[in-house]
């Protein structure tokens, strides 16, 4: 079978992780691959974990990632990053977000937020077993001006491991996001792609 | 050709506008809802929400009779809603192609139960086809609506949330435009009395038999051979999840899933050595290829239940993994905590479940976002079924134990009380019933993502409409005592629901406020006074995702309050205030 390029993305419902899907998508159609895309909706918008999956190359049968298959995950929250490392294949680069957001049983004390995320991710990069960029993507966002972009963020520094150049990243941001935050959301996409 | 990406439901859509389909009707329903919306955005088609599934085809068939092409469209459990005119409308046939979309849910991503659809062609004796991806989504729209029309029968055409959800390239094509069919009147096919019924009973069977041959030779079913050592037989998603698992197994894809192409399995089953079938939830090939003689292996290591996946096949067919997994030191020391969906913050219904909870009722429960009221901290829910039920089996939970007489309260929401709210408040007045149904009129349909509903004033066009009236109609229906309440009240919600509850006839109470969600006005944050604080906790049972508590100091993300102040309220000490100064 050819090669697929399989890229996961992971956060919670309402932090908008389907416009870094769609920038990326651009760019990968762009460049002439088959590419599906794979969302769960519903239940899950309502403050869940969401889950995108995206498989790109010159034929992609199954739209699903499943563990140790993919060779990009995009967390844009700590614990999803935790919840969904298992799904990175070894050698595989994993971009995260350390914004803490605490699911509901945690809240309520019936479960604990681990304590060890970063440790653990620093494990595995520095075993060398993949690579872990962990950025505090909402700082970086909220200094170019739109904290909303945090996940643009993330999508720039994943960027930076993606067979693309920066200028079809540009020409998709110029095709999905809205006039009005283009220059605030390209800034953020740049911050992140230069880390 | 220009390629799209699109989703399996835009891609039917798309495949009903270039078949030339005039009219399309669903009630929305995960994973079909983007169906409707998608195919409302073609000028060419008269797309409508219909009040329920049931009525959805019924104005299909309508239309279908009338001439036109029809797409109907529902998730899997509205095929029981819309089953009683399916099956008759099976007898009758059509004039205008019609199509039924049925969207299945394995893995319940968002519903109550995990039914097969295909049971239902094969009940209704209709043909089912079964796309793979948005490409073949688009295509067999098309196939289907002639099917349709070549064989006189409605044609379901069966999604599954990973078709409906997946994203995948769909070449476009232009409209073809079909004209409306001329009608004639036609009493002995059209209208099933029992005379009339036996002779269409007949004609039934006898299609069936046509479309057994159609089956054998339709270029929907093929077979691809490669490596004779394994053969599989597949379907939709699963046949993708083959080609992944086992690039090299030869597999015989079923475009048909209802009738099955017999000679063309008996010709494939003789050409590979080892034969199995892959198909999720019920062993629906696998059943009728046994019943042909044929040896072959499915459910003995595929599940019943859920999902199938690559790797799962690679393992149960090759044994062995499709992929090496990452080692993570210390992984399992810390168990990962479940993220799973709650009320939103500021959400309308919060107030409603927290004094249910307080009251200690039993609370005969519906389908909507309301039903996550059933959770944590909250457990405001004794029992959800399914669409509608909650008003009736609340009726039936004082039927059926007196002593509960006084303590029952069914909660419904607004798009599902037009749903099927209204028959079971017929059968609570009739049976002088006492209960008290909560109607939570969010003003739209919130759970899908907001579609509008009979009670909106909007149709999905965007047209201006009547907006139906819940008061008026409960009023008609025979219900002395409707009141109305505001959930941001606590209060006099509190006040309201133990006036009724000590009513001995039956009562309505429509707590009114639209979908937090929908309202873009300036919001007020509130955050707690650490001294005048007891951390007695209170505030933590409405189960808010804004309020926490961290070594024992509970506090407000203030970034994400939305100002509903309900907490504000069930504070008895005055400890949560306005961000910026002064009390509620």
């Amino acid at each position: 079978m050819p090669k697929v390029t399989s890229i996961l993305m992971g956060g919670v419902g309402g932090q908008g992780i389907i416009l870094a899907s769609k920038i990326l998508a651009h760019v990968i159609l762009e460049h002439g691959h088959d590419l599906k895309i794979s969302e769960i909706h519903g239940m899950a918008q309502r403050g869940g974990s969401v889950l995108t999956h995206m498989r790109f190359g010159s034929y992609v049968s199954s739209p699903l990632i499943e563990a140790g298959q993919a060779d990009y995950i995009m967390a844009s929250e700590k614990l999803e990053a935790w919840r969904w490392l298992p799904f990175l294949r070894p050698g595989g680069t994993m971009v995260v977000n350390t914004q803490e957001i605490k699911p509901v049983p945690v809240i309520l004390g019936a479960q604990q937020y681990p304590s060890k995320i970063l440790e653990g991710l620093s494990a595995i990069s520095n075993s060398s077993t993949g690579t872990i960029h962990a950025v505090n993507a909402l700082e970086i966002a909220t200094a170019c001006g739109q904290p909303r972009a945090a996940n643009v963020v993330l999508c720039g520094v994943l960027a930076n491991s993606l067979p693309f150049p920066l200028e079809s990243y540009m020409a998709a941001l110029d095709a999905t996001v809205p006039p009005r935050f283009l220059e605030q959301n390209k800034a953020a996409f740049k911050a992140g792609y230069s880390l | 050709m220009k390629k799209k990406l699109m989703s399996g439901n835009e891609a039917i859509a798309r495949g009903a506008f270039e078949a030339g389909v005039r009219f399309a009707a669903a009630y929305p329903g995960t994973p079909s809802t983007e169906i409707l919306e998608n195919a409302a955005l073609y000028k060419e088609i008269d797309a409508q929400w219909s009040s329920n599934e049931k009525v959805a085809l019924e104005v299909g068939i309508g239309a279908s009779l009338a001439g036109s092409r029809v797409l109907v469209a529902m998730k899997h459990v509205g095929v029981n809603v819309a089953a009683d005119p399916l099956l008759t409308f099976a007898y009758t046939g059509v004039n205008g192609g019609l199509v039924l979309v049925a969207a299945d849910d394995p893995g319940m991503h968002s519903s109550q139960n995990e039914q097969d659809s295909r049971h239902y062609a094969r009940l209704a004796k209709i043909p089912m086809l079964e796309p793979a991806d948005s490409q073949e989504a688009k295509d067999m729209v098309r196939a289907a609506l002639e099917l349709s029309e070549e064989f006189d029968t409605p044609v379901m055409l069966k999604s599954s949330t990973r078709i409906s959800h997946s994203q995948t390239l769909v070449s476009l094509g232009d409209r073809e435009d079909v004209p409306i069919k001329p009608y004639k009147k036609d009493i002995k096919k059209y209208v099933m009395i029992p005379a009339y019924g036996r002779l269409r009973h007949a004609a039934v069977e006898e299609r069936m038999n046509l479309l057994r041959g159609y089956a054998e030779d339709s270029t929907l079913n093929r077979i691809e051979w490669r490596d004779k050592s394994i053969g599989v037989i597949a379907a939709g998603i699963c046949y993708q999840y083959v080609r992944e698992a086992l690039p090299n197994a030869s597999v015989l894809k079923l475009g048909i899933c209802h009738p099955l192409p017999q000679d063309l399995i008996k010709e494939f089953a003789s050409g590979v050595d080892k034969l199995f079938v892959v198909e999720e939830l019920d062993p629906f090939m696998e059943e009728q290829i046994k019943a042909m003689g044929i040896a072959v292996t499915g459910k003995e290591i595929f599940p019943l239940l859920g999902e199938v996946s690559p790797n799962m096949i690679a393992e149960r067919i090759l044994g062995k993994e499709l992929n090496s997994l990452l080692d993570i030191p210390g992984y399992s020391d810390e168990p990962v905590p479940v993220r799973p969906p709650v009320l939103c913050p500021g959400c309308t219904h919060r107030s409603v479940f927290y004094l249910l909870r307080k009251l200690k009722l039993v609370v005969s429960g519906d389908i909507g976002c309301y039903t996550l009221g059933s959770l944590a901290p909250l457990e405001a829910m004794d029992t959800c079924i399914c669409m509608g039920a909650s008003i009736s089996a609340g009726l039936g939970f004082e039927k059926g134990n007196p002593e509960l007489k006084g303590k029952v309260v069914s909660v419904i929401g607004d798009s599902t009380f037009f749903h099927s709210g209204l028959t079971g408040l017929a059968d609570v007045v009739y049976n002088r019933g006492t209960t008290v149904t909560m109607i939570l009129d969010n003003r739209i349909t919130a759970m899908t993502g907001h579609q509008h509903h009979p009670g909106t004033g909007q149709t999905l066009k965007g047209e201006p409409t009547a907006a139906l009236d819940i008061g008026a109609i409960c009023t008609a229906l025979g219900v002395r005592r409707v009141k109305e309440a505001d959930p941001f009240n606590l209060q006099e919600l509190e006040r309201v629901i133990k006036e009724e509850l000590a009513a001995e006839e039956p009562s309505v109470i429509i707590v009114r406020r639209a979908c937090t969600l929908l309202d873009k006005g300036p919001k007020d944050k509130y955050m707690i006074n650490t001294d005048k604080c007891t951390r007695c906790g209170v505030c933590m049972k409405l189960g808010c995702p804004v309020i926490s508590k961290d070594n024992d100091v509970i506090s407000i993300d203030a970034s994400l309050c939305v100002g509903c102040a309900v907490c504000v309220q069930a504070c008895k000490f005055g400890a949560i205030e306005k961000v910026g100064g002064g009390n509620a």
